[in-house]
């Protein structure tokens, strides 16, 4: 118990982090993307059924009553009300925190890279990310792929085509013995991603994944050639997942009905509801640029730097020892 | 008995999984940033003995299992039960045939065994790492024959057989590796 006031990061480690900052923030710079600064604390928080926020009371609203704040998960809304305020490219450096378990990947508390580009598409943005990825990570330039391309390579399963049964069928030839039943579809793929993918892609550069299922859209715009994917992308390098992005979802009514299916998912799911960022749904009303966006977790990126093999070793004091 | 959520999950924790208390061994939790959480779960089944992976959605819960371990002296067997005792308050546990299994043989008389107890019944009986028993059985080592050529089987008074140098005769008392069944050493009486 003795040693738990100490950081379970090396001095290496912290210089690490300090030069991999300093680089990021010269990285926008030059490129005139603007630092900007967003509050942790809101009254809005993430419909996501699968992302849990932090809450804590607010005693000293302006009513009087007691009032719900959420710890962000991400700076997504906030930066976007700033986009439609005609902030032109953004970037911020900032913690984030998602209410789960710590593990070699995921401290509860983490540091988030998000930006985001007016008048970039999603491969924009990706071209971007790589350059970026090629800076920090010494990496040659990264490998792209649709999720159909990785699916069809790796399990000879299309996710686009398949019926459920196809589905499921491959989640049990992966010799995966699941404890109870999986919800649906997309769980199912997720797992397949996550166990039977993941591992084996972006091992020598970065790879990026682009065309998600539509189902899996988050807020991303569905594509306008081909309406069954997303345009959302996500990077993965040496088994680590390590950003996603999006080219943007703009439109106001399609946002909201996304929210409130989500909030229909998780009364399925036995979760509580949870009040949509009015703020957010406003400012899209008010007009989003056409832009990209994407956020990356600098803990990951830092591991992957430092060939570290648990989160522990890049954050000075973690969940455990906060 | 508590319930564990997927989020409590760690090696040495016991759960009832499919009507059998489990052990887990190791836990890996797989968390895609948009998506489904998983939990990797590497277990032991207490009573088969078989060690399996499985895969539960993180945040589910399961019962634990009143499963706890205990030091026992072996008393003596009745034919169909194998009696124990615990030194201390010499309250008394009968195990059956299946809670023992194969380690019936490593069975001596006041060695301290370590009892699997689910909900108060044993379901496995360890024997001590080391037992020491007498041989009764063994083939005269032919002399000269020093080549080490792998020994020779000899049978101990528990009916274990067990592989001896040659030099080793009936009568002797020899001490056993009850992990691997293998001949350790002889015993001064």
């Amino acid at each position: 118990m003795k040693e738990l006031w100490k950081p379970t990061t090396t001095h290496n480690g912290r210089q690490a982090r300090a030069w991999l900052l300093r680089t990021i923030r010269e990285f926008f710079y030059q490129r005139q993307v603007l630092e900007v600064d967003t509050p942790i604390l809101s009254h809005g928080t993430v419909t996501d059924v699968h992302l849990a926020a932090f809450s804590c009371r607010f005693d000293h609203s302006v009513t009087g009553a007691p009032q719900t704040l959420y710890l962000q998960t991400s700076p997504e809304y906030a930066m976007k009300r700033l986009l439609c305020a005609q902030s032109g490219p953004i970037y911020q450096i900032i913690k984030a925190f998602r209410h789960e378990g710590a593990g070699r990947w995921h401290n509860p508390e983490f540091t988030m890279l998000e930006w985001y580009r007016p008048g970039f598409d999603h491969h924009q943005l990706m071209d971007e990310m790589d350059a970026l990825l090629q800076e920090t990570l010494k990496t040659s330039s990264a490998q792209r792929f649709t999720y159909q391309e990785v699916f069809v390579q790796y399990l000879n399963l299309d996710p686009l085509i398949a019926t459920d049964a196809q589905v499921a069928r491959c989640v049990a030839e992966q010799g995966i013995d699941m404890v109870g039943e999986l919800p649906d579809r997309d769980s199912q793929l997720q797992l397949l991603f996550s166990i039977a993918i993941e591992p084996n892609i972006g091992q020598q550069n970065p790879c990026f994944v682009y065309s998600f299922p539509a189902s899996q859209a988050a807020l991303a715009r569905l594509n306008s050639q081909d309406p069954r994917v997303a345009d959302r992308f996500e990077v993965y390098f040496k088994g680590a997942e390590l950003a996603n992005g999006f080219y943007e979802l703009a439109e106001p009514g399609e946002q909201r009905q996304r929210f409130m299916q989500d909030n229909a998912l998780r009364a399925q799911h036995g979760l509580p509801q949870l009040p949509l960022d009015e703020h957010f749904l406003a400012a899209l009303e008010s007009g989003l640029p056409e832009c990209s966006g994407v956020a990356l977790g600098i803990d990951r990126l830092l591991m992957l730097m430092l060939d570290a093999q648990h989160i522990e070793e890049v954050i000075n004091f973690p969940v455990h020892r906060a | 008995m508590a319930n564990f959520s997927t989020n409590e999950f760690k090696a040495g924790l016991k759960i009832m999984l499919d009507g059998e208390p489990c052990n887990i061994l190791e836990n890996e939790y797989v968390k895609p940033g948009k998506g489904q959480a998983f939990n990797r779960v590497k277990i032991r089944k207490l009573i088969s003995g078989k060690v399996l992976e499985k895969t539960f959605r993180s945040g589910e819960s399961f019962e634990g299992a009143d499963v706890l371990d205990t030091e026992l002296a072996y008393l003596y067997s009745d034919g169909e039960f194998y009696h124990f005792m615990n030194n201390e308050t010499f309250e008394q546990i009968a195990a059956d045939e299946k809670a023992v299994g194969d380690n019936k043989k490593w069975l001596v008389e006041n060695d301290e065994c370590t009892l699997t107890l689910w909900n108060g019944t044993p379901i496995t009986v360890t024997p001590p790492n080391f037992v020491e028993l007498e041989i009764t059985e063994t083939d005269p080592g032919l002399k000269g024959d020093t080549a080490g050529t792998g020994g020779k089987p000899a049978t101990l008074t528990t009916g274990a057989v067990v592989r001896v140098p040659l030099f080793v005769q009936t009568g002797e008392v020899i001490k056993v590796d009850t992990r691997t069944g293998e001949y350790v050493s002889r015993v001064q009486k």
